[in-house]
């Protein structure tokens, strides 16, 4: 079975965005970009499953500027076999981000798709499931726990109210939560080997992907910032202060 | 604009979080409510008493009763020839559900809406709400998730809508259910829903040390218990409790964090709450930064007295 990874770029998630004073989107200019913590534990997740001899390849995508080359060369580093960038410099809706893996998994005849279940910048949450739908083929989003039995895919989610678990035919889209694993980190020796593994350049395209975009962002602004309030000295402040919102 | 509302449930109620998405799809136009499940006519009966809703679909059948979205995606779509706009709550099951229904379409699906500002125009925040963006779509139909705590809920009475029997493909085949491990709150308000809010975090050291302090605190004020990531990933309490950017959204009148560092991740999910306290013994800790009353102190010390003092 061969496991498809994609990966964003995405601003670090130690940095606070800051919004640009003419509202037109977030500033990206110098400031650090990873890898979506999500995503690498896409990686670290199809990494595992090769490990446990459940499969043969990892391919890792990223669609994105040449800068992305970076973020494929982390998953290679971290154990992905061989990776395609799909070049762009437009920002790539979910919905054509899914065409674009679409056409590839056409052409890779991946058993799985591994995504992250939202990219920590857009927020979307949208990419796994469409590109299910857009494959005809099931979907574990929030993945806590997944386990490849043959040839179906037990994928226990985080949900709501707790845990539900669904067993999926293959091939199958499964995207991850926080609790699915720790990634490792690359070593250097695996990150000298990957500068030597397979790095293919595309376009959307090479695809016949239409990528024009079906929103507009007609404005970005600051969320209204809360004011610090005020210290109280001891519990017992604390308490007149609670009773005083009438909740004890 | 005819607008098809998600009901979410459990195959015997609505849950509350289809009321405030009933609200936005109000803003749209005409409201209806789809209940899929199976043996589900106490929910449709429930959905047809939502003020606001002028009509209730009713597809009951055994595939859809634990909501795969692989089998309830294609009803929505096949539905969508009668409808301008399919809404659904952004929560674990709306957002399962919604982006597959949006591929069926052919549509971008706008995310976790924070208001309607037009027939097409709505915000919704990135970045972890550092960011609110205006979006227009050009689609002709549109797929919202809706963020519940943006929108009031709608009244659970008051409406008289009638039901109507839909059908869809059924079980796509390709998935099932196996088993699901859902906590029983108790009389425990519901997170995504409670009034107030005590939240745990890295400081509490376990799940003993965690329920000893947390929970009398959070018995007393009849408060929802919820947690930073830090307490989750240590185990100290199940995945559902973690509130946070990548967990449950939530906008409480009162949020009590307690020794939680105020992370940026964390914030998204709480710094919408109508009044926030904050506990921490490091004065410079970020939550205080957004904290309306804060106390610096141990909280070993601190949490357990209050929680007497409040009586
Ligand atoms: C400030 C701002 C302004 C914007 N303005 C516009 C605009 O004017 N026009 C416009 O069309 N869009 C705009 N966008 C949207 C943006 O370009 C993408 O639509 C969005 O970032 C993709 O959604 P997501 O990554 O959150 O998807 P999600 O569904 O949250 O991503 C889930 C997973 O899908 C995979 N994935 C997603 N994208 C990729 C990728 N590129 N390569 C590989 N894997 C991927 C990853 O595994 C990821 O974890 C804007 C976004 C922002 C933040
Ligand atoms: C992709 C991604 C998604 C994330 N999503 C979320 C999310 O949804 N929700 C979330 O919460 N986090 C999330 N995080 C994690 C976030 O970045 C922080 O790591 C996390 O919120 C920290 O939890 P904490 O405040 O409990 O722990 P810490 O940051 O370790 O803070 C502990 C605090 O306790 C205080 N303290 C210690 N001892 C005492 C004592 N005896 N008395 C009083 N105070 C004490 C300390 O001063 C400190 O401020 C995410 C991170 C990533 C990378």
């Amino acid at each position: 079975m061969k496991i498809l990874v994609p990966v964003k770029r995405v601003i670090d998630y130690n940095v606070k965005p800051r919004v640009k004073a003419d509202g037109t989107g977030v500033d990206l200019a110098n400031v650090k970009m990873s890898m979506n913590p999500f995503d690498e534990i896409a990686v670290e997740e199809a990494i595992r499953i090769k490990e446990a001899g459940k499969a043969e390849e990892i391919v890792a995508v990223s669609i994105g500027p040449t800068k992305a080359q970076e973020t494929l060369r982390t998953a290679l580093a971290m154990g992905a076999d061989r990776a395609i960038l799909v070049e762009t410099d437009e920002e790539v809706e979910p919905l054509a981000v899914a065409k674009i893996l679409k056409a590839i998994a056409d052409e890779e005849q991946p058993g799985l798709v591994l995504l992250g279940k939202q990219s920590i910048s857009d927020d979307s949450n949208q990419t796994g499931q469409m590109l299910a739908a857009l494959m005809g083929r099931p979907q574990g989003t929030f993945a806590n726990t997944v386990a490849v039995d043959g040839d179906s895919v037990e994928v226990k989610r985080e949900v709501d109210g707790g845990l539900e678990t669904v067993k999926l035919t293959l091939p199958a889209i499964v995207t991850t939560d926080l609790r699915l694993n720790e990634p490792r980190y690359a070593s250097l020796p695996n990150i000298m080997k990957a500068k030597k593994k397979p790095l293919d350049s595309k376009t959307p395209a090479d695809f016949g992907v239409d990528v024009a975009p079906r929103l507009t962002t007609t404005n970005v602004a600051e969320p209204p910032v809360r004011q610090a309030g005020e210290k109280v000295a001891d519990v017992d402040a604390l308490v007149e202060k609670i009773k005083a919102l009438g909740i004890a | 604009m005819n607008t098809l509302v998600l009901v979410e449930h459990d195959n015997s109620s609505v849950n509350d979080a289809t009321l405030a998405v009933v609200t936005a799809a109000g803003k749209l136009g005409e409201v209806t409510a789809l209940v899929a499940g199976h043996n589900c006519g106490a929910v449709a009966d429930g959905a047809a008493q939502i003020a606001g809703v002028s009509k209730v679909l009713k597809a009951d059948d055994a595939a859809y009763a634990n909501g795969l979205a692989e089998n309830v995606a294609p009803l929505v779509a096949g539905l969508m020839d009668s409808y301008d706009a399919f809404l659904a709550p952004a929560t674990t099951s709306g957002k399962n559900i919604a982006p597959r229904v949006a591929a069926h379409l052919d549509v971008m699906q706008i995310s976790d809406i924070l208001s309607v500002e037009g027939g097409k125009t709505f915000t919704r925040p990135i970045y972890a709400g550092n960011a609110i963006a205006t979006v227009e779509s050009a689609d002709p139909k549109l797929v919202i998730t809706v963020r519940g705590t943006a929108f009031e809920k709608a009244e659970t009475t008051g409406g008289s809508a009638s039901i109507e029997d839909a059908s869809g493909p059924g079980d796509a085949g390709i998935s099932s259910f196996v088993s699901a491990e859902i906590a029983d709150g108790g009389d425990r308000p519901e997170l995504a829903s409670a009034g107030v809010i005590v939240s745990g975090g890295r400081a509490l050291k376990d799940g003993e040390t965690f329920e000893s302090v947390i929970t009398p605190l959070a018995d007393k004020l009849g408060a929802a218990i919820g947690a930073s990531r830090a307490a989750v990933d240590a185990g100290y309490v199940p995945n559902d409790y973690q509130v946070g950017q990548t967990g449950k959204i939530v906008a409480p009148e009162v949020y009590i964090a307690i020794g939680i560092s105020g992370a940026i991740q964390h914030l998204a999910g709480m710094k919408d709450s109508k009044v926030i306290i904050a506990i921490n013994k490091d004065e410079d800790a970020p939550i205080f930064q957004v904290a309306d009353i804060g106390l610096v102190a141990d909280l070993f010390n601190a949490v357990p007295e209050l929680t007497q003092k409040l009586g």
